[in-house]
């Protein structure tokens, strides 16, 4: 399985995004410029983490009309994988892949620390290895990580079962909880905690693994293994 | 030449955290009577004549300068005349 790591101005997170799927998945992963315009080489997508121009105007607002985002667009269409963390969700929103936005943090405040998230749907390609229901550790780190949607949009979420995580004490303002949201489809997940930095016991936590794991083993499950 | 005056504020019913901690302040200052702040973005652009120019500035505030999920935005328009 081949993941994309794509490297916006000023991702800080994408070392620890593509260390994650090297060394503890060991599948192949390469770095890729926003400016590219063709990921059709790619079974999964990962936008990571960081301050992608800067921040300016708005979380995300710029990084989501670069080059790459066409290509990723195309290849939401197509049914691959695709994973935002932190700033990658943030990313998503701003690129209409996900429905919502995000406002500043409800305290002002930026936020690091360890956090407790609640799997609420674990029947999608990213959560299925994990227990419904779950509590996981994982750190949170983000000064715009407080999603809002109205209400038709959040009947919608519900309806359609893409809320896949939850703050167990939220920490941001987000409204009803949400830390975690993927497309329709099922193929998109946008998250503002980092499973990527809690993939080993070193790390204080390796709660994060299984949602690699669970995409991985649900790519192999439907593509014959080349060999 | 145009210059193009851009005014982005959040949407009636979005809470504005920032515009909250400054009215607290303006409190604290015993500005009592103000009953609330709300935090917006202000952009001056300088706009070649296309002849379209409302169209085009329209397209920009919705697609790059204000997200229509949480905010809305205005525009005036000064013509500039080059001396």
């Amino acid at each position: 399985m081949k993941f994309a790591v794509i490297v916006f101005p000023g991702s800080n997170c994408d070392r620890d995004m593509f260390d994650a799927v090297r060394s503890h998945l060991k599948e192949d992963v390469e770095m890729v410029s926003s400016s590219t315009t063709d990921l059709s080489n790619f079974d999964a997508i990962l936008l990571p983490g960081g301050f992608s121009h800067g921040d300016y105007l708005r979380s995300g607002a710029m990084a989501s009309v670069a080059p790459v985002v066409r290509a990723i667009k195309e290849e939401a269409d197509k049914g691959t994988f695709i994973l935002g963390v932190c700033n990658g969700f943030q990313i998503l929103l701003e690129a209409g892949l996900l429905p919502g936005a995000m406002l500043p943090n409800r305290d002002l405040a930026f936020i690091c620390k360890t956090d407790l998230v609640r799997v609420a749907n674990n029947n999608t390609v990213f959560t299925n290895l994990y227990e419904e229901g779950a509590a996981l550790k994982l750190p949170i780190a983000h000064g715009e990580g407080n999603y809002y949607c109205d209400e038709a949009t959040y009947r919608c979420l519900v309806d359609h079962h893409q809320i896949l995580f939850t703050y167990e004490n939220n920490p941001n303002g987000s409204a009803y909880d949400i830390a975690g949201i993927c497309n329709e489809r099922g193929n998109v997940l946008g998250m503002m905690p980092h499973p990527e930095r809690a993939v080993e016991a070193l790390l204080g936590s390796e709660d994060g693994l299984k949602l690699f794991q669970s995409m991985v083993a649900n790519w192999r499950g439907s593509h014959v293994q080349h060999t | 030449m145009y210059k193009v005056y851009v005014y982005v504020t959040l949407k009636e019913g979005v809470l504005d955290p920032q515009g909250k901690a400054i009215q607290e302040s303006m409190h604290s200052l015993a500005y009592d009577e103000v009953e609330s702040v709300r935090v917006g973005k202000y952009f001056e652009l300088t706009v070649k004549d296309t002849g379209e120019i409302d169209k085009r500035v329209n397209e920009l505030c919705d697609r790059l300068l204000a997200n229509p999920v949480i905010e809305e935005y205005r525009y005036t328009l000064e013509e500039v005349v080059p001396n």
